[in-house]
C-alpha cells in the first residue's frame, strides 16, 4: 500500500515538470550560493591555518614589548637567565612589484617542527648555505616565480605549504632584508618556560596569549563575515522559492491526500511518505547545489585571493580544495531549508478534515491581520537594527544594523505595497485602471515572498554599489592628494641613495625622502614615516582633523600626524599625546586619511625620526619634477636602476586602482548572483500564480477585454510591482550603504568614508529589475495570451 | 640544516663523515687557519675563542663523590664551530655554539644540550674576565689573580638534574703533544691542545631525589683546530685519568677503518710536568662491551703504557653513560685498578648501532 | 430580429478525439422575448450560449446580432461585441473579486463608455444592493452576488441578456426571487433574454422554450 501511495504522490511531479524544476532549481541555487560562500571561507581559513600552523607560532605564548621591537640584548639576557625563548622578526618588504611578508625565525633556537620545508628538503642544505650570506629562504612556488629576477634576495626554495607572498627564512636573513639592526619583534616561549614575565630583566615585556596572535584572521574576519552574510542572504532568497513551490505542490495534491486517506492510508503514514519525499528532493537538490557551489567558489576564489591580498596582505592560494565539511554543511542547510519550507504544508495536512472540499483555494492569500503582524515584526527588526550600533560597539553591531534593516524592510514590504497600490487605485480613472490596481493589490500576498527576495537583492545591490562607488571616488581623490611626487625612486643601497640625492639636487625640483621604520604602535604592527619640510605636504596632505597650527607644530618637532586607523583604534584626537616608541610621546597635530592600510601609521618631522631611529633606511624618495619620464630615463642610465625601482605617479595610481577594483570583484559577482536568484524567485512565483489566475481573469475577459489586453496588463502588473519594490529597496539600500560606510567600515578598517549618491546607477538597477520582471512575466503572459477561450469558459461552466 | 647535520658539523667538522669531504677542509681556500707546530700558546689570550679555527672546545669532566662514598661524574662542554673564519656581532655571526652537560650516578645518566649562534650574546667565551657560557650554563673565572682558569665556578642544568660547583686548580696548565701541538693522525692532522687536570672541586648536585653535596677532582681540556680527524678515522676513545699518586694520564685512540688505530698519550707528573708519547706507545684494548642504545660499546678497558710500566683496567661507573643528544656519544666516569688505582673519565665516539 | 443564428456547428478537441457538441443549431430571438434553453448535461446548451455571447466562435454557421454577423472578426471585435451589446450572467465567478460591488456594477458600462450613474443607482436600488455597494464579492451571499451580476449586465442597457444557469447555485426560494427581478428588469428595458437552465420549472416562467438534445434542437 505504501508503495502505491508513494507512486500516487510522486506522479504529481511527472505531470508538473516545471514545478519540479523550480523546486529543485530553487533549492539547488540556494544551496549553491550558500556552499560557495562556505567553500571560499573555509578555503581562506584553511590557508591562514596552514600558514600559522606550519610555522606553529600561534601555538606558543610570546613575550613582546607593546611599544615596539626589542633589542637583541634582551633576547640574550633572557636566554642567559634560563628563559627558553626563540626570537621572531617580522615585517613587510617590497621586492620589485611584490609586497612580501617576511618571517624571520632563529633556525637555531626555533623548534624543529616549526621550521619551513620538509626534512628531506632541509637535509639537502648545508649549514653554510643556511647561515652564511646570502642564505636561503622558503617561499610558495608562485612567489618563487614572481621573485625570480629580483637581486639581493637569498637563495629561494619552493615550499608548497607556504602561502603566496610569504617568505620564511633565518632571522639573520630577515634582519638583513628588513634592515632591522638586530632588533626583534617578539620572543616565543618554548617548552619549560617559567610563568609570568621577566620583570626584573626586561620590565617592558608583556606576555601574550597563544590566541592573541592571529592578526590576519582578526582583520579578515570582517571580510568573511561579509561573505557569510551574502551566503545567508542568497539562502534566504532560495528558501522563498522553495517555500513557494513546496506549498503549491501540497496545495495541488490536497485531493490526492484526501483520496489516499479515504482509501485507508493512516495520516501518520501519509506524513511519513511526504517527509520522505521532501528529504529525497532536498538531497537531490542539495547535491546539485553543492556541485554548483563548488564551481562558483572555484570561479570566485582567485578574486577572493586578490581581495584578501590587496586589502589585508593575507595570502591564500587561488585554487580550491574540496572540503567535506562545507559540502556537509551545504547539504544540511538544504535539508533544513526544505523541511522549514514544508513544515507549513505538513501541518495543514495534519489538520485537514477528511471530508473537506478538494477544490483548490487561493492558498497564498494572507489575511490583513497577518500582514499587519508581519509589518509590526518588520518594524521591530528595523528599530532593533538601528538601536544595535547605538547600544553596542563592534563589527557585530554593524552587521546587526544591516540585518535589521534588510529583514525589517522585507517584512514591511507587503504592507507598503498594499498602501501604494491602494493609492494607485484611488487615483485611477477608467474601470480597467481601477481593476488593474485592485487586482495587483490582490496579487501581493501570493508574490510577497518573491518580491521580498527581490527587495533584499536590490537593496543589497544599491547599498554595496553605493559603498563601492563612494569608496572609489574618495579613494581616487585621495590618491591624487596623497601621491604628491611625480616620480618615486628606490635606491638599491645606502651608498647609492647618497649618490642619488646628490645627483638629483640640481636636476629635480625637490627630492622628498620617504623614509620609514616598521615599529609597532600600541602593540599592533605599525609604521613611522619621517618627512621633510616642503610646501607640497602643507597644501596636499589629506588632513581630516587638525590642531590650529598643525604644520607649524609638526615642523617644530612638537607634533605628529597619525592616520585615521590609529586615531580610531586608540581614540586619539588632535592635541592628545601619541606614543611612538619607548619613552617617545608627541601630541597629535593632525589626523589624515589612509585608505587601504590596515595598520596604524604616524608621520613625524624627519630629523625627529632620525634622532629616535639612527639606523633608519634611507632608500626611498619622492621626486618633484616637471619631466618625470626624462628623469626616470636619466636615472635608469646613470644609476642602472631597474624599472621596478623607478615608479612614476601615473602607474602607481593605476596599480592602486587596479588593486581596488579587484578587491570588489567578488562583491560584484555575488551581487549579480543574488539578483539572478531573486529574478528566478519572481519567475517561479509568477508561474505558480498564473495557474491560479484564470478565475480572476475570466470575468473581465467575458465582459469585453481581449486576451492581448489582459496579457499587457499582466506584464504591466509585474513591472509595477518591480518598480514599487525598487522604490522601497532604494532607501533601504542607501541606509545599508550608510551603515556600511559609517558603521561597518569604521569597525572593520578604522576609516570612515563620505557617502556619495549615484542616481545613474539606480536607473541602471531599476532598468535591470524591470528587465528581470519582464523576463519573469514573459512565460506566464505568453501562456495567457495563447489560452484557448474554452479554457476561460471552463471557469464559468457549471460542470466542473 | 637540521640539528643533526649541524651537530655533525660541530663534532666532525673536518672528518670524512662531513658532507664537504676532507680534501677541501683546512686549506687556504676555505680561509680557516691551520695549527702549526712552532706556534706557542699564550695565556690568558688562548683561553678565549679562536674564530679563525673551524672547531674549538672547553671541555670539563669531574669525578665526584658524596659523604657516603657514592661516586658521581659530571661533564660540562662548550663547543664552538665556525661556518666561516671570522667573528661578527649580531645575527650575521658564522660562529655556532653547542653546549653539552652530563651527570652520571651509578644508576642513572643525565644529559642535556644547548645550541646558540655567536654574536648575539646567547653564548660565547670572554677572556677578561674569563667566562664561557651558553644560556644559563656557565664556566666563570673566580681567580682574583694569576691564570683565570685557576679558580672557576661552574653550573649547568637539564631535565632532571643540575649542578653548581667551585673549582680550584692545585697545579699548572699542561700543554699536550709537543708544547700544545697535538698530532691526530699519521698524515699529520693536528690540533692545539692543553689541559688543566689539577682541579679540586666542591659543590652540589641536584638530582630528582634531592640535593647532594660532593667533592672531587676535575680536568679541563682546551682544544682547537680546523682538521682534527683523518679521512679514514671514524671515531675515538679518549681517557683522562686521575691516579691516586697525584699523577695524571691523558690518552686517546683514533680508530681507523683501514689500519691500526692512532694513539697518543701524555703522562703528567704530580707537579704538572708532561711527558708526551707518540703513536703506538699507548695501547687501549676493549675487554668487555655493553649493549648501549642498540650497539655494543666497550665499557671495560685494558690500558697499557709499557714506557711507564703502566697496566690499568678501567671499569665504567655506569655502563649506560650514553649522551643521548642530537649527536650521541658515550661519556662517563671510570674506576681504575691494576698497576695504579684512581678515577677518571672515558669518552667514546663513533659507535653507532649497526 | 434581435438574434438570428443559423446552422451552428462546434466541435471540441479532447484527449479521446473530436467531440461534436453542436450539429447545426438554428434559433431566433426577438426583442422583448424571453427564451429558455433547456437540455441534458452535454446537450450543448452552454456552448450555444457562449457562441451567441461572442465568447467563442462557431466552426460553421452564422450569428447575426441586430443584423450584424458576429461570427466574422477577430478577438478584439468579439470583445467589443461582448462589451457593448451583450449582458452576461454566469452560474459562478461572475464578479471581479478585487473590486467592490459599486465598481463591479459599473464595470462593464464604464468599459463600454456608457456609464450612467442614475441608471446604476436605480438598478442597485431595484436589486436591493444599495447597502452593499462598498462591500467585496466574497462578503456577499450567492443570491446577492447574482443580483450584482444581473445589475452589471443591465447597466450597459444591452439589447440582449444572456444568462447561463444564473440560479444554479442558489436554493429554490432565492432562485425564484433572482429570476423574478431579472425578468422584471428585462421587461422594463425591453431587452431580449436567453437563459440556459436545466430546470423545467424555471423554464416555464419564460415566454418560449427551446430544447437541445445531442447538439440539435429537439
Amino acid at each position: 500500500m505504501r508503495r502505491a501511495a508513494l507512486a500516487a504522490l510522486i506522479s504529481h511531479w511527472r505531470r508538473q515538470p516545471l514545478q519540479f524544476f523550480t523546486l529543485i532549481a530553487g533549492l539547488a541555487l540556494a544551496t549553491a550560493l550558500w556552499s560557495a560562500v562556505q567553500a571560499i571561507n573555509s578555503e581562506a581559513r584553511r590557508s591562514y591555518a596552514a600558514a600559522e600552523g606550519m610555522l606553529g607560532l600561534g601555538s606558543y605564548e610570546t613575550l613582546a614589548d607593546p611599544a615596539g621591537r626589542m633589542p637583541l640584548e634582551t633576547f640574550a639576557e633572557l636566554r642567559r637567565a634560563g628563559w627558553p625563548i626563540s626570537p621572531v622578526l617580522e615585517g613587510r618588504a617590497q621586492f620589485g612589484d611584490q609586497r612580501i611578508e617576511l618571517l624571520g625565525l632563529d633556525f637555531i633556537s626555533a623548534p624543529q617542527a616549526n621550521l619551513p620545508g620538509n626534512p628531506q628538503l632541509r637535509e639537502a642544505l648545508s649549514p653554510t648555505e643556511i647561515f652564511l650570506p646570502p642564505g636561503i629562504a622558503f617561499v610558495a612556488p608562485d612567489t618563487l616565480r614572481a621573485l625570480h629576477d629580483i637581486d639581493g634576495l637569498p637563495r629561494l626554495i619552493a615550499d608548497t605549504s607556504l602561502p603566496p607572498g610569504r617568505l620564511v627564512t633565518d632571522i639573520a636573513v630577515a634582519d638583513r632584508l628588513l634592515e632591522a639592526g638586530g632588533e626583534i619583534d617578539r620572543l616565543i616561549l618554548l617548552e619549560g618556560a617559567p610563568n609570568g614575565v621577566p620583570s626584573a630583566l626586561a620590565p617592558e615585556l608583556q606576555r601574550f596569549d597563544r590566541q592573541s596572535q592571529g592578526e590576519i584572521s582578526r582583520l579578515t574576519d570582517s571580510f568573511h563575515l561579509n561573505l557569510t552574510a551574502f551566503g545567508l542572504l542568497s539562502f534566504a532568497v532560495g528558501l522563498f522559492i522553495v517555500h513557494g513551490t513546496i506549498g503549491l505542490a501540497f496545495e495541488q495534491r490536497r485531493s490526492v491526500f484526501r483520496t489516499l486517506r479515504a482509501l485507508g492510508l493512516p495520516l501518520r503514514n501519509l506524513l511519513a511518505l511526504l517527509l520522505a519525499e521532501i528529504l529525497l528532493l532536498a538531497l537531490l537538490a542539495g547535491g546539485l547545489g553543492i556541485a554548483l557551489g563548488y564551481l562558483i567558489a572555484a570561479a570566485l576564489l582567485p578574486d577572493v585571493a586578490a581581495t584578501l591580498r590587496g586589502l589585508y596582505g593575507a595570502s591564500i592560494p587561488g585554487s580550491l580544495a574540496f572540503d567535506p565539511t562545507w559540502a556537509a554543511s551545504g547539504l544540511g542547510v538544504a535539508l533544513i531549508g526544505a523541511l522549514v519550507a514544508a513544515a507549513h504544508g505538513l501541518n495543514a495536512i495534519r489538520k485537514m478534515p477528511l471530508l473537506a472540499s478538494a477544490r483548490p483555494r487561493a492558498w497564498a492569500v494572507a489575511s490583513t491581520r497577518s500582514l499587519r503582524r508581519q509589518a509590526l515584526a518588520g518594524l521591530a527588526l528595523l528599530v532593533a537594527g538601528i538601536a544595535a550600533p547605538i547600544l553596542a560597539d563592534g563589527l557585530l553591531a554593524g552587521f546587526a544594523l544591516m540585518g535589521g534593516l534588510l529583514l525589517g524592510a522585507a517584512l514591511l514590504l507587503p504592507l507598503m505595497l498594499g498602501a501604494a497600490l491602494s493609492a494607485g487605485a484611488a487615483l485611477a480613472r477608467g474601470p480597467v485602471a481601477q481593476w488593474f490596481w485592485a487586482d495587483t493589490r490582490q496579487q501581493v500576498p501570493g508574490l510577497s515572498l518573491a518580491l521580498m527576495s527581490l527587495l533584499l537583492a536590490l537593496a543589497t545591490n544599491v547599498g554595496v554599489s553605493t559603498m563601492v562607488s563612494s569608496f572609489r571616488l574618495t579613494f581616487t581623490g585621495w590618491l591624487d592628494q596623497r601621491l604628491v611626487s611625480q616620480l618615486y625612486v628606490t635606491a638599491p643601497s645606502e651608498a647609492d641613495g647618497e649618490r642619488l640625492r646628490a645627483w638629483l639636487e640640481t636636476r629635480a625640483d625637490a627630492v622628498l625622502p620617504i623614509w620609514k621604520v616598521d615599529s609597532p604602535l600600541y602593540g599592533a604592527p605599525g609604521e613611522i614615516y619621517g618627512i621633510v619640510d616642503h610646501q607640497v605636504y602643507r597644501s596636499h596632505w589629506p588632513l581630516l582633523a587638525s590642531s590650529d597650527t598643525p604644520w607649524e607644530d609638526f615642523y617644530a618637532g612638537r607634533g605628529a600626524l597619525i592616520n585615521e586607523q590609529l586615531a580610531y583604534r586608540e581614540d586619539l584626537s588632535p592635541g592628545d599625546p601619541v606614543t611612538l616608541g619607548p619613552g617617545w610621546t608627541l601630541p597629535v597635530s593632525a589626523i589624515y586619511s589612509d585608505y587601504g592600510n590596515p595598520a596604524g601609521q604616524a608621520i613625524v618631522h624627519l630629523p625627529l625620526l632620525q634622532e629616535h631611529h639612527h639606523e633608519l633606511p634611507r632608500l626611498r624618495h619622492g621626486i618633484l619634477t616637471k619631466d618625470p619620464e626624462g628623469l626616470a630615463r636619466a636615472l635608469h642610465e646613470e644609476f642602472g636602476l631597474p624599472r621596478a625601482n623607478l615608479i612614476d605617479n601615473d602607474s602607481l595610481k593605476a596599480t592602486s586602482l587596479q588593486i581596488f577594483e579587484r578587491t570588489f570583484t567578488v562583491t560584484g559577482a555575488l551581487n549579480v548572483l543574488t539578483l539572478s536568484v531573486a529574478g528566478f524567485a519572481i519567475l517561479t512565483a509568477l508561474l505558480t500564480l498564473s495557474s491560479m489566475r484564470l478565475p480572476q481573469l475570466a470575468p473581465p475577459w467575458a465582459l469585453g477585454l481581449t486576451r492581448a489586453q489582459l496579457a499587457r496588463l499582466e506584464t504591466l502588473r509585474s513591472l509595477a510591482l518591480a518598480t514599487l519594490t525598487f522604490a522601497l529597496a532604494l532607501p533601504t539600500g542607501l541606509m545599508l550603504a550608510w551603515s556600511l560606510l559609517a558603521v561597518v567600515n569604521v569597525e572593520a578598517f578604522g576609516w570612515r568614508l563620505p557617502m556619495f549618491l549615484f542616481p545613474a546607477q539606480w536607473l541602471w538597477l531599476l532598468a535591470l529589475s524591470l528587465i528581470a520582471a519582464l523576463l519573469a512575466a514573459y512565460l506566464p503572459v505568453r501562456r495567457l495570451a495563447r489560452t484557448d477561450p474554452s479554457q476561460f469558459l471552463k471557469v464559468f461552466a457549471d460542470e466542473r | 640544516m637540521n640539528a643533526d647535520r649541524l651537530a655533525l658539523l660541530l663534532w666532525l667538522a673536518a672528518s670524512a663523515a662531513s658532507a664537504q669531504g676532507f680534501a677541501g677542509l683546512g686549506t687556504e681556500a676555505e680561509g680557516f687557519a691551520i695549527p702549526a707546530p712552532e706556534a706557542a700558546l699564550s695565556f690568558p689570550a688562548d683561553h678565549g675563542p679562536h674564530p679563525d679555527y673551524r672547531i674549538e672546545w672547553w671541555y670539563l669532566t669531574a669525578n665526584l663523590s658524596d659523604a657516603s662514598g657514592t661516586d658521581y661524574g659530571i661533564q660540562w662542554t662548550l663547543f664552538r664551530s665556525a661556518l666561516a673564519p671570522f667573528a661578527a656581532e649580531g645575527w650575521d655571526s658564522p660562529q655556532i655554539w653547542l653546549g653539552n652537560a652530563g651527570l652520571t650516578t651509578p644508576e642513572t645518566h643525565f644529559a642535556a644540550e644547548r645550541l646558540a649562534r655567536g654574536g648575539t650574546g646567547q653564548a660565547g667565551v670572554t677572556t677578561a674576565p674569563f667566562e664561557a657560557w651558553i644560556d644559563d650554563w656557565h664556566m666563570t673565572s673566580t681567580a682574583p689573580s694569576g691564570d683565570p682558569l685557576d679558580s672557576l665556578s661552574l653550573a649547568a642544568n637539564g631535565e632532571g638534574f643540575a649542578y653548581d660547583l667551585t673549582l680550584q686548580a692545585t697545579g699548572p696548565l699542561v700543554p699536550q703533544g709537543i708544547d700544545g701541538y697535538s698530532v691526530k693522525s699519521p698524515e699529520g692532522q693536528a690540533s692545539y691542545y692543553y689541559s688543566q687536570p689539577f682541579y679540586e672541586i666542591e659543590g652540589s648536585l641536584s638530582l630528582p631525589s634531592g640535593p647532594v653535596e660532593v667533592t672531587g677532582q676535575g680536568w679541563l681540556d682546551r682544544e682547537y683546530s680546523s682538521q682534527p680527524l683523518s679521512e679514514t678515522q671514524d671515531g675515538w676513545d679518549w681517557i683522562s685519568l686521575h691516579l691516586d699518586g697525584g699523577e695524571k694520564l691523558m690518552g686517546f685512540r683514533l680508530r681507523d677503518r683501514e689500519g691500526a688505530p692512532f694513539t697518543s698519550a701524555t703522562w703528567i707528573a704530580a707537579d704538572g710536568t708532561p711527558s708526551p708519547y707518540p703513536n703506538g706507545a699507548l695501547t687501549m684494548t676493549p675487554l668487555e662491551t655493553t649493549d648501549v642504545n642498540g650497539a655494543p660499546i666497550p665499557t671495560q678497558w685494558q690500558i697499557d703504557l709499557p714506557a711507564r710500566s703502566l697496566s690499568l683496567r678501567l671499569d665504567a661507573l655506569n655502563p649506560q653513560s650514553w649522551m643521548d643528544l642530537t649527536f650521541p656519544y658515550w661519556e662517563g666516569p671510570v674506576t681504575i685498578t691494576g698497576s695504579h688505582t684512581g678515577k677518571g673519565y672515558l669518552e667514546m665516539t663513533g659507535y653507532t648501532a649497526p | 430580429m434581435l438574434i438570428d443564428a443559423r446552422d451552428l456547428t462546434k466541435t471540441f478537441q479532447t484527449a479521446d478525439g473530436k467531440l461534436p457538441v453542436l450539429n447545426g443549431v438554428s434559433l431566433q430571438l426577438q426583442s422583448g422575448e424571453t427564451l429558455a434553453l433547456t437540455g441534458e448535461s452535454g446537450s450543448g446548451k452552454s456552448t450555444l450560449l457562449h457562441l451567441l455571447a461572442a465568447l467563442d466562435a462557431p466552426d460553421s454557421g452564422t450569428i447575426r446580432l441586430q443584423g450584424d454577423d458576429i461570427t466574422k472578426g477577430n478577438d478584439a471585435s468579439r470583445a467589443a461585441v461582448r462589451r457593448n451589446r451583450i449582458g452576461l450572467v454566469f452560474q459562478q465567478f461572475n464578479l471581479i473579486p478585487s473590486l467592490d460591488i459599486a465598481a463591479n456594477l459599473a464595470f462593464q458600462a464604464r468599459l463600454a463608455g456608457r456609464h450612467d450613474a442614475d441608471w446604476c443607482a436605480a438598478l442597485s436600488e431595484r436589486l436591493g444592493l444599495s447597502e452593499l455597494l462598498s462591500r467585496y464579492p466574497e462578503q456577499l451571499s450567492g443570491g446577492q452576488q447574482q443580483r450584482v451580476a444581473i445589475g452589471r449586465a443591465l447597466a450597459t442597457r444591452p439589447p440582449v441578456l444572456l444568462a447561463d444557469e444564473p440560479t444554479g447555485n442558489l436554493d429554490e426560494a432565492t432562485a425564484d426571487s433572482v429570476l423574478e427581478i431579472m425578468l422584471d428588469l428585462v421587461a422594463e428595458t425591453g431587452a431580449g433574454l436567453l437563459m440556459v437552465t436545466h430546470s423545467t420549472r424555471l423554464a416555464g416562467r419564460l415566454s418560449r422554450r427551446l430544447h437541445l438534445s445531442q447538439g440539435r434542437v429537439a
